[in-house]
This record gives C-alpha cells, sequence and structure tokens, in this order.
C-alpha cells in the first residue's frame, strides 16, 4: 500500500470509529432482541400462579409497641441494626425511636 | 585459546543495550510483576536474539515464529483461553454498555492519523495505531498480517501500557472529570440470564460481527469459541485449562517468538521511542474517548451514568474495569460500579477485535 497522509488517515480513522460503531450497535440490538426472546419464552414456559400472590405485609417488631415497621428485615436482623446504629451515635438504644427498616435491593 | 574470547570481541555496544532491556523486562516482570508470564519470556528471547552468533534467533526462536506468530496462530489460540476467561453476563444484563466499548477504541483511529506524521507507510501507521486495542494479541495479530517492520516495538509497547493502565487511567478519568461526576451512584439492578442466553451469545456475535467485519472473523471467532467452551457446562475441565493451562503455555511462545523482532538492528531506533510515545498517547485517548462519550450521553440523558465508566472501554481486562471500580469507592465507599465496569470492559474487548478487522480490512486488503 502506498504511503499515506495525515488527511487520508483522518478520513480512514473516522470512517473506522464510526465502522466500529455501527457495528458495535448492531450487536447490542442483537443482544438485547436475544434476551427479550429467551426471557418471554422463560416466562411462558413458567407456572402460572392460582392466585396472585400479595406484597408481604410489613411487621411489627416485638417490643415497640407496634412503632417500627419492619420491611422484608427478619426481628434478629432489625435488632443488630438499631444496636449498631445506637453504639455509632454514642447514644443509649431507648432513647433512639426507629420508625421503619427496610432492605433496598441493590 | 582464541575460540575463548573470539565471541566475546564480536559483541557491539548495541547488542549491549539490547541484552540490558532484555534484563530490564524480566526486572519488570518479577519485580514490578508486568505482565510477567509475556514480559519475562520475552525479556529472556532479547537476551538470547543479541548475542552475537545466536544459534537461538536462526533456530527455535524463528522456527516458534515462523510456527505460530507469522501465520498468527498463537494469538488466535490465546483468544481461547481470554475468551474462557471472561464473564459477559454483566454485558448481557444491560447491553448498552456495548456503546462504551465502541467509544474507547478512539485511541486506535486518533493514534493512526497521528502515526501518519511520522510513519507515512500505510501499513506500519496503522499497525502502530493498533496499540489501541489495549489488546495484546490483537496488536500482534494486526501488526503481523500487514507486515508491519515494527511487531516488537508495537508488541512491547502494547504489553507494558496493559500493564501501566493503573497508572496511565486515573488521572486522565480526574483531570476530565468533577468529584461531583464521579460520585455519581449507579445502582446495579441484577437481572438474571438464562443459560441458552449464555450459550447463543459467542455463536451470534461471531455470526454477526463476522458478517460485518469479515476480517475480524478469525479473532472474534477463537475469542468467542473459548466463551463458548466456558459457557456451554459440558466442558469445565477444557474451560479451566484454556483459561489457564493453554493461555499461559501460549503466552510463552508467543513472549519468545516475538523477541525475534528484538534484535538490536530493528529496535534500537528512534523510531522506537516514537512508537511507544504513539502508543501511550493511543491509551490515553481511549480512557478520554470512553469518558468523554459518557458524559455527553448524560447531556441527554435522565439517568445520570458515572463516566468513570466509559474509561473501562479500553480492553486491557480486567485491571481497566478494576481501576475505576476503585476510583469508585475511593470518592464514595458506597458506589460500587464493578458491574457496569466490568461489563464496558468486556465490551471493550470485542470492540478492540472489531476495531482490529476494520484496520485489517481498510489496510490488509
Amino acid at each position: 500500500m502506498p504511503d499515506i497522509t495525515i488527511g487520508q488517515a483522518g478520513i480512514y480513522a473516522i470512517l473506522g470509529y464510526a465502522i466500529v460503531f455501527i457495528g458495535l450497535i448492531a450487536l447490542m440490538l442483537v443482544i438485547t432482541l436475544l434476551g427479550k426472546l429467551f426471557t418471554r419464552k422463560k416466562e411462558e414456559k413458567a407456572p402460572v400462579p392460582d392466585a396472585e400472590v400479595a406484597a408481604p405485609a410489613p411487621v411489627a417488631a416485638p417490643g415497640t409497641a407496634g412503632q417500627l415497621k419492619l420491611y422484608n428485615v427478619d426481628p434478629k436482623t432489625a435488632a443488630m441494626l438499631m444496636a449498631i446504629v445506637a453504639d455509632k451515635m454514642g447514644k443509649p438504644i431507648n432513647e433512639l425511636r426507629f420508625l421503619s427498616i427496610k432492605e433496598v435491593a441493590e | 585459546m582464541e575460540i575463548l574470547y573470539e565471541n566475546l570481541l564480536a559483541f557491539q555496544w548495541q547488542d549491549i543495550v539490547m541484552i540490558l532491556l532484555g534484563c530490564l523486562l524480566i526486572y519488570m516482570a518479577i519485580k514490578k510483576e508486568m505482565e510477567p508470564s509475556l514480559l519475562l519470556p520475552m525479556g529472556l528471547g532479547t537476551i538470547l536474539v543479541n548475542i552475537p552468533g545466536s544459534t537461538a534467533l536462526t533456530g527455535p526462536i524463528e522456527e516458534l515464529y515462523n510456527a505460530g506468530i507469522a501465520n498468527e496462530l498463537f494469538p488466535l489460540l490465546l483468544f481461547i483461553g481470554i475468551g474462557a476467561m471472561i464473564d459477559f453476563g454483566p454485558l448481557l444484563s444491560n447491553p448498552k454498555l456495548m456503546l462504551f466499548g465502541a467509544a474507547a477504541q478512539f485511541g486506535i483511529f486518533f493514534t493512526l492519523s497521528m502515526a501518519s506524521i511520522f510513519f507515512p507507510d500505510a501499513m506500519d501507521a496503522a499497525s502502530i495505531a493498533i496499540i489501541g486495542a489495549a489488546d495484546g494479541p490483537t496488536s500482534i495479530a494486526v501488526a503481523n498480517a500487514l507486515g508491519s517492520n515494527y511487531v516488537g516495538a508495537i508488541t512491547v509497547a502494547a504489553y507494558s501500557y496493559m500493564a501501566l493502565v493503573p497508572v496511565i487511567q486515573p488521572p486522565v478519568i480526574k483531570a476530565l472529570t468533577t468529584k461531583k461526576e464521579r460520585m455519581i451512584r449507579m445502582p446495579y439492578e441484577q437481572k438474571a440470564v438464562s443459560k441458552t442466553t449464555r450459550i447463543m451469545f459467542p455463536i451470534i456475535i461471531t455470526v454477526v460481527a463476522s458478517a460485518i467485519v469479515p476480517d475480524a472473523t478469525a479473532l472474534i471467532g477463537f475469542l468467542m469459541f473459548g466463551n463458548l467452551i466456558r459457557e456451554c457446562g459440558v466442558l469445565d475441565s477444557l474451560s479451566g485449562t484454556a483459561q489457564n493451562v493453554l493461555a499461559n503455555l501460549i503466552t510463552i511462545f508467543l513472549g519468545i517468538s516475538v523477541a525475534r523482532n528484538m534484535v538490536a538492528a530493528k529496535f534500537l531506533r528512534i523510531d522506537t521511542l516514537l512508537i511507544m510515545g504513539l502508543g501511550l498517547v493511543a491509551f490515553i485517548v481511549d480512557t478520554a474517548g470512553g469518558v468523554l462519550f459518557a458524559k455527553l450521553i448524560n447531556i441527554f440523558s435522565k439517568k445520570k451514568i458515572n463516566p468513570m465508566i466509559g474509561a473501562a472501554g479500553i480492553s486491557a481486562f480486567p485491571m481497566s474495569g478494576r481501576i475505576v471500580h476503585k476510583m469508585g469507592l475511593a470518592e464514595d465507599p458506597q458506589n460500587h460500579l464493578l458491574m457496569h465496569s466490568i461489563g464496558v470492559n468486556v465490551s471493550g474487548q470485542i470492540a478492540s477485535v472489531i476495531a482490529g478487522g476494520i484496520i485489517l480490512s481498510m489496510f490488509g486488503g
């Protein structure tokens, strides 16, 4: 191949970069379709539940007169969390008021 | 008596410099743990080929070179191992990450323009540009396929800078982002990826990518073959072998046979320094391209992206993904970017192979 000037190289560079993007966008679309296709198939295969399951109701923590609501957190974990918070804040736990503890899924 | 010192007198200062360079490569491999599996055999190979009258150069190293590099076999075999190492799960969970992989190939094309100033030969300019793929096997395969005169220097540059990613990337990322941007949190939504999807992925990627860029067929095909071995679920032992034994063995042969191009006459030139400089530019611009693309997306997107993840689009896997994760944690200990950055990182692996194929299509024909 003959020598290349910076202008020609610039044109090759723009074209090449554009093709990389086009190629990757095409692959992105294919992967997205693939994911949707197999997710749908899986959903179709999954057994249909008899009745819609209601979201779990918050459970009242023991010893809190129903004021502390726990969402997907068991009482033991809640107790540990409250103890940690009290310790970090340097205050007795009976001087703190916890309204609710909810697990945040990441 | 003459036989004892005859060869010693044949040493030129250039040979001594190259032997010292070989020692430096071995030092970096052992002491600094910079890509030791490649730099150590390459260092020893450099010593072997620069001893006057060395039978290693004309014998085993030349044979290995012809058997594995001249025909591009070693880089391709190494890709089987790399493919077996990669979990594409984070990318399959969020295919949009593919775009960042594409953006971070900017260094290749920017360097192509810059290299053409110093290296007017199109083959050499294109071969030097591919250092920006941040992917050793791709750099070797492309430079060799294009018949570049600088395969040795390109290999040293590609692998050295890959090992130096933890040093090169953070200052570039910091220079291009504000603290507020680096603190952007990106909660990771775990999406289940079915086994069928994982198996179909390497097959479909091979077909689609090869259809778009036929010159990338071998590179992408071997990479995806390795991944298929990993994901099929019935070849666990083979997958382990590909990830460890095969990859290590090929890397050793690759390193020692690349040393064939590390003879003083080919390496000790100003050109080598220029190639090292251009390689560094390629890595910096790759990083900048990824970060700036993420910032551009943020202008139009309501859901903000931490622009640092764009930097992981260079294919130095998995270092680049980990660096971004660590930088995120340094700004905010609760900010876990790992899954996003690794997703971008593996998409960079695919993008770099496609970019390599495009370079081959443009200049190889």
